[in-house]
């Protein structure tokens, strides 16, 4: 019953123009990596040439080629367009495996406190301890470039932030009345954990795997433009770095290398005005009167 | 005189939980590079050393000794800033690491500053016009700066200042080929100005939205607070209340972040510094990953880390003794 009234809180949420703004951004990027097949005219990796048999490179943008093509004559809008798909598979998958991870520790840390909670929170310290795109760039490097790694070594990095917010939150919890009267009744540490707690922390995963989706996405262009995301996949990162490496910013060629950044800064944007619609939720006492 | 001694213990307890913390962190990086395929000395040794350089390495990190005497010698290394040969350059990594670490330093003093100059005054300005249409606008603008990939930023700035309009140079730190008579010399120089501006001015701009949106919303608090509806009972003109006693209370949490924040940059610094090939710490560490130097690589990653952690706890220090409701009771 709380989980449908949090539910229910969150749809009323969207009536924060932030926040709708935010949805309505992921749903767009969403629909373009699902479409993006029939929505990109030429392969991405394909290398095109003119009808007089020339190599089509770097050409301005025009019917053929809404954004122009690279300096090997590849499509920009079609790598563009595709370039959604990674994008959002780093994004989503380690902002759900953050706050998932982030959500258990915070819980364990947090009610059961002792022995479990040093462990897990001196583990955080240590984590909080690396930085962050560094720690990435060496572990993608050891284990090999491929997203999966990406995601692993983002993942590994990220969940302390969470885990320590959730815990506070726990702490808190776990001191008011309605826990209290659940003890009372009988019931046991498991089911207060999971059934009193645990939905009302919901909301705060929430937002941190909303923020977690901007890191993480950032992260991956990132470390695949500084050459370590491998090779296979177009990303908006690696068109970045090929624009980089092409000389494409000494030539002007501004319809290569401004509409991957601005794809990337939307979409982390998005989960920015998500979390700040949940911030108000959460802590009321923000809000602007 | 309690509370004395609590914050002597207090200050104590940090540091030993920052020492605690990097020897954990050391004992990973020693783990993560003894566990990669080949024998240990592939983490140490290059094929091209000469034979003296080979067994001056293997000496010095006991190479053939059993792992655990290994890692004690790593240890006592690190303790004096041993870290050994760079693949590539064939000389110590710590010498080649604190000759770039003054570039580092300084692009993230300037960016920070210049960050943190204009982010306490934007925001203190957005809280005093809330509700208006312009704080409707700025604050989705300044996300979107938080948003952006800060070297997508530093290509934009390349692209319209440095090939577009010629008013910078392109990259490096200095005009290839200079000489200085002194370190100092070259960092005053105005070529090392020049080059400088670009870089900073990317990371300036991708790091203000923090301190804005920080100080706007301890300015909200603050203006909330008794002190200030007294002062407005007084009499005192508003603009007197918002900087002498507002402002003031609300700068204390961005010292915090500014601390914070200057740790993770210099690891951070990787990006800006490989897009404008400004010879820093960060771009090192690219480098040596890229071309598996690991001795430079494990310094580099280590001192970064180093000054994270270090950051942090001064950090901490801040916040516990400047702020007066923080007490050093417990944990």
């Amino acid at each position: 019953m709380r989980l449908a009234g949090k539910l229910a809180a969150t749809a009323s949420q969207l009536r924060n123009p932030y926040a709708f703004a935010g949805v309505a951004i992921y749903i767009a990027f969403v629909l373009v990596a699902v479409l993006a097949g029939w929505l990109a005219p030429y392969d991405p990796n394909d290398i095109l040439f003119t009808a007089d048999g020339q190599l089509a490179a770097s050409l301005p943008p025009d019917a053929a080629h809404l954004l122009g093509t690279t300096q090997l004559g590849r499509d920009v809008f079609s790598q563009l367009v595709l370039g959604a798909r990674p994008s959002l598979i780093v994004g989503v998958t380690a902002a759900v495996a953050v706050a998932s991870i982030g959500t258990t520790v915070g819980l364990l840390s947090g009610y059961l406190r002792g022995a479990v909670d040093r462990v897990l929170m001196r583990l955080a310290d240590i984590v909080l301890g690396l930085p962050f795109l560094p720690a990435v760039i060496v572990m993608v490097a050891l284990m090999g470039p491929s997203l999966q790694n990406m995601i692993f070594a983002i993942v590994v990095l990220l969940w302390p932030n969470a885990a320590r917010v959730i815990r506070s939150q726990v702490l808190t919890l776990a001191q008011r009345q309605f826990v209290e009267a659940a003890r009372v009744t009988g019931a046991s540490e498991w089911r207060i954990m999971l059934v009193h707690i645990a939905p009302n922390i919901l909301p705060l995963s929430f937002l941190y795997g909303s923020i977690a989706v901007g890191w993480a996405i950032l992260a991956q262009a990132s470390v695949s433009f500084l050459g370590f995301g491998g090779s296979e996949v177009v990303s908006w990162g690696t068109m970045l770095q090929d624009a980089y490496a092409s000389q494409a910013l000494d030539r002007g060629q501004y319809a290569w290398f401004v509409p991957p950044g601005l794809c990337i800064v939307f979409v982390v944007l998005a989960g920015f005005l998500i979390s700040r619609g949940y911030e108000e939720l959460l802590f009321p006492r923000l809000r602007d009167d | 005189m309690r509370e004395q001694a609590l914050r002597v213990a207090y200050v104590g307890r940090r540091f030993l939980h920052m020492l605690f913390v990097l020897w954990v962190i050391a004992t990973i990086l020693f783990f993560m590079f003894r566990l990669m395929p080949g024998d240990p000395s592939t983490a140490y040794i290059d094929p091209n050393f000469t034979g003296e350089q080979r067994q001056l390495v293997l000496q010095q990190f006991g190479l053939d000794r059993p792992l655990h005497e290994q890692y004690v010698i790593f240890l006592r290394n690190l303790a004096r800033g041993e870290f050994g040969l760079s693949f590539r350059q064939r000389q110590p990594v710590l010498g080649l690491m604190l000759a770039v670490l003054p570039n580092t330093l300084l692009l993230t003093m300037t960016a920070l500053i210049a960050a943190y100059a204009f982010g306490s005054l934007f925001g203190a300005w957005l809280a005093w016009r809330r509700g208006s249409l312009f704080e409707t606008i700025s604050i989705p603008l300044v996300l979107a700066t938080r948003a952006s990939p800060e070297f997508w930023i530093g290509m934009l700035m390349l692209a319209v200042f440095a090939f577009g309009l010629g008013w910078f140079p392109a990259g490096g730190a200095n005009v290839a080929g200079a000489e200085y008579s002194s370190e100092w010399q070259r960092i005053l120089s105005i070529d090392y100005l020049r080059h400088l501006a670009l870089p900073a001015l990317s990371l300036a701009l991708f790091l203000q939205g923090l301190p804005v949106l920080l100080m706007r919303s301890n300015m909200l608090e603050v203006m909330r607070e008794e002190f200030v509806t007294m002062s407005r009972m007084k009499g005192l003109p508003e603009r007197s209340i918002m900087l002498r006693h507002a402002a003031r209370n609300a700068l204390l949490p961005l010292v915090t972040a500014f601390a914070i924040t200057f740790g993770q940059l210099i690891g951070g610094n990787v990006v800006i510094e490989t897009v404008f090939s400004w010879p820093g710490l960060g771009r090192m560490l690219v480098d040596a990953v890229a071309n598996s130097d690991y001795p430079l690589a494990q310094g580099a990653f280590l001192l970064i880390a180093a000054i994270l952690v270090a950051m942090n706890f001064v950090a901490d220090l801040v916040y516990g003794l400047l702020d007066p409701r923080v007490t050093h009771d417990g944990g």
